[in-house]
């Protein structure tokens, strides 16, 4: 088992970073009859499952006990009846006695479907205990910043409406995708990315368990390159373990791959701007696309590197077309015609820039 | 076994006032609808306006007030935006429900009962124009014996002719004294302390908006006890403390963009919604008094233009750093067309 698993925590007590959001939640309990939005703000998009699952998952266990973890994968089918016709919707559900789990985005447009639809369901099926008094159960909707509008209308009022029978625990990235209707209607959770010297005694906290020897230093340059990310901070160290061992304390932390090949690109374009060079770097891009790396994490990145060695005054320009080309990728469909765009808007300021300052 | 209910109620409905008179700073709201119901004459109606300012609450009230308890079920039908209100709906659900004849008008005790039914469609400006339009005919059939209260934020969003046939009451966002007498009514009745602090950041942070004010209170109640400060308070909102946005500002104001970027990465891992942030920015450059006009012109344009790209679903991380950008070149008047752009 991997060592970002192993040392998962279980439950709200065993949490070593956020310990207080971990008190917080554990008031929650049971769950208040409004909502609540987790907010996560990880940089880094492997890094957001990973802890904002972990929190919700201690936190189920604190309501319901063991039971929340027998939890099991569905793939179910809603047959929606839209006057006319019926539609059929399908989706992965996560579930237990007392809870669901979804993505509801995961259908598209068609997600307010779901989001009306499952509320209700769970509010029918309300648990009964032996003195014949009615439970609820808690329904945990992941991505909400990315339902769309219509569905986020729907939750509104569904919220208030079926609050004695269903708690929801809505889950985003970016609050700013979720509308002020829903935000209003929530207790707000954020959750921010670690500190480093928070991932340092995380890091600190695996190294005895599995009875290392952490060389002065060495915990902080891991947590140091993890970009507050601690999932990244844990999977360096167990590379690390592997490479080498006894640590030293100059030993290379290895950076991701994905990221190596994004210095390339960004030295390749700082050396030459011409259209051959252009044409090298789009094979680069589409690598990094085929490879599952999101675009707009290429983009940032890129500028990122960019950014380190530019002029103060290019600084300004570059960071002010990366915005720009992004907003374009949203609005389109094929991501790399943008990421080239940028890249071409890149060279031709820069070659101007150059020829204002050397001729 | 599932955990039991607490049997405490939601605080947006615990205090929900159950009549007319006790919504608060609509007076002219109230007074024509308290005269509506006392001759229990009724026409179509509007209420626009924007959030937690009692507009559903006014619509159930009125509602109760003209059937009472237990003719409600049989003679209003409530529909919001979490029912499908496709067109199928309108033509079958509404219909069906307008189309079933109530008795003669009788006075029972206290409830007028006039005889016609109400249709309350909360949430009418997420209902597409199809269906508005297919709604403008089920109105005009059932005229006599149906009144529809349509209830919504944007008043543009209801298609004309549906609007033409409705009186229509604006609702106002509540000014701060209303808020904080409300907010300590409640305080009181929960067993609160609020100090006066925390009673403006409130105020402040809601704007306006009476349910986000509720929320945030019994959110804060339930996580920091029966004292609750003003740091509580922003900690339940989303909202972003006022350092974090000063240390923006005054990165901008440097000149040095790597601080500025410093600080837009913090922002950003600490998981501040940028869209809040970006309207605070607006006020902290709105009321500064040490820049020129000029200067705060080019800001607001940028922060508009980062508004409208988030709409479209566009990098929180890119946009504030745009904006930041933006921000100093004004600030430290740097010319506002980029040198090497060809
Ligand atoms: N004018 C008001 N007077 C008294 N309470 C109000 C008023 N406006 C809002 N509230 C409070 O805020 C909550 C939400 O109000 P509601 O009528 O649902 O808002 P909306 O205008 O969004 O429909 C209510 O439960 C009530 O407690
Ligand atoms: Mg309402």
């Amino acid at each position: 088992m991997l060592w970002v698993d192993k040392y998962r925590p279980k439950t709200l007590d065993q949490v070593i970073v956020h310990q207080d959001i971990a008190q917080n939640l554990k008031k929650l309990v049971p769950p208040p009859i409004y909502s609540f939005l987790l907010l996560s703000a990880f940089a880094f998009l492997w890094a957001l499952w990973f802890w904002q699952k972990t929190l919700i998952m201690a936190l189920l266990r604190q309501i319901f006990g063991t039971s929340a973890e027998k939890v099991k994968v569905e793939n179910r089918t809603w047959k929606i009846d839209a006057g006319s016709r019926t539609i059929d919707l399908e989706l992965t559900t996560l579930s237990s006695t007392n809870h669901v789990e979804l993505s509801p985005s995961d259908v598209g447009f068609q997600d307010r479907y779901i989001v009306q639809e499952i509320i209700k369901e769970m509010a029918k099926n309300r648990l009964i205990d032996t003195k014949g008094r009615k439970g609820y159960k808690v329904l945990v909707l992941n991505e909400v910043d990315k339902l769309s509008r219509e569905a986020q209308h729907s939750l509104r009022r569904t919220m208030e409406k079926y609050s004695t029978s269903c708690r929801l625990i809505l889950c985003c990235n970016s609050s700013s995708k979720v509308t002020e209707a829903i935000r209003s209607r929530c207790l707000n959770v954020r959750i921010n990315a670690p500190k480093e010297e928070q991932i340092v005694k995380v890091l600190e906290f695996i190294g005895k368990k599995e009875g290392l020897q952490l060389p002065p230093g060495f915990a902080a340059r891991v947590a140091d390159k993890s970009n507050r990310s601690l999932r990244r901070a844990i999977l360096s160290l167990e590379t690390c373990r592997v490479q080498q061992y006894p640590f030293t304390s100059n030993q290379a932390i290895p950076p991701m791959d994905w990221e190596e090949y994004v210095s390339e690109i960004s030295a390749d374009i700082m050396r030459e701007q011409s259209p051959k060079r252009l044409f090298q770097v789009r094979g680069k891009l589409y690598e990094l696309l085929i490879n599952c790396i999101p675009p707009e994490i290429v983009l940032k990145r890129l500028l990122s590197e960019l950014l380190k060695k530019l002029d103060e005054e290019l600084k300004h320009e570059v960071c002010h077309w990366a915005a720009y080309y992004e907003h374009r990728m949203r609005l389109g469909q094929k991501a790399i015609f943008h990421l080239e765009a940028f890249v071409a808007k890149f060279m031709s300021i820069y070659k101007g820039f150059l020829i204002a300052t050397f001729g | 076994m599932a955990p039991l209910l607490q049997s405490s109620q939601p605080w947006v409905e615990k205090y929900r006032p159950k009549q007319v008179k006790d919504v608060a700073h609509q007076d002219e709201v109230v007074r024509v609808l308290t005269n509506t119901i006392e001759t229990a004459n009724c026409p179509h109606m509007l209420f626009y306006g924007p959030p937690g300012t009692g507009k559903t609450t006014t619509a159930l009230a009125i509602a109760h007030q003209l059937y009472g308890p237990e003719l409600y079920k049989s003679r209003v039908l409530e529909l919001n935006a979490s029912d499908d209100r496709g067109i199928n709906v309108v033509r079958t659900k509404i219909k069906d429900f307008a189309a079933v004849a109530v008795g003669s008008g009788q006075r029972q005790g206290a409830y007028p009962c006039p005889p016609y039914k109400i249709i309350i469609l909360d949430e009418a400006d997420s209902m597409t124009e199809d269906a508005q339009n297919a709604l403008r005919r089920t109105m005009e059939t059932y005229s006599k014996v149906t009144r529809f209260f349509f209830i919504c934020n944007y008043i543009s969003r209801i298609i004309e002719p549906l609007a033409s046939r409705c009186a229509k009451f604006r609702f106002k966002p509540l000014s701060e004294e209303i808020m904080s007498s409300r907010i300590l009514h409640i305080c009181n009745e929960e067993g609160l302390t609020l100090d006066a602090e925390a009673l403006s950041t409130l105020s402040s942070i809601s704007q306006g908006d009476l349910r986000r004010a509720i929320t945030y209170l019994q959110g804060a109640a339930r996580l920091f006890g029966s004292s609750i400060s003003s740091k509580d308070l922003i900690s339940v909102s989303g909202a972003i403390p006022l350092e974090v946005t000063e240390a923006l500002y005054a990165a901008c104001k440097s000149g040095d963009f790597d601080l500025a970027n410093k600080e837009v990465n913090n922002v950003i891992a600490e998981g501040y919604p940028v869209s809040q942030m970006l309207a605070q920015l607006f006020e902290v450059v709105v009321e500064a008094d040490d820049i020129l006009d000029e200067q705060k012109a080019r800001i607001c344009k940028s922060l508009a233009s980062a508004d409208k790209c988030l709409i479209d679903g566009a990098d929180e991380y890119l946009q504030l750093l745009d904006v930041s950008s933006n921000t100093m070149r004004a600030l430290c008047n740097m010319p506002q067309e980029f040198s090497y752009d060809s």
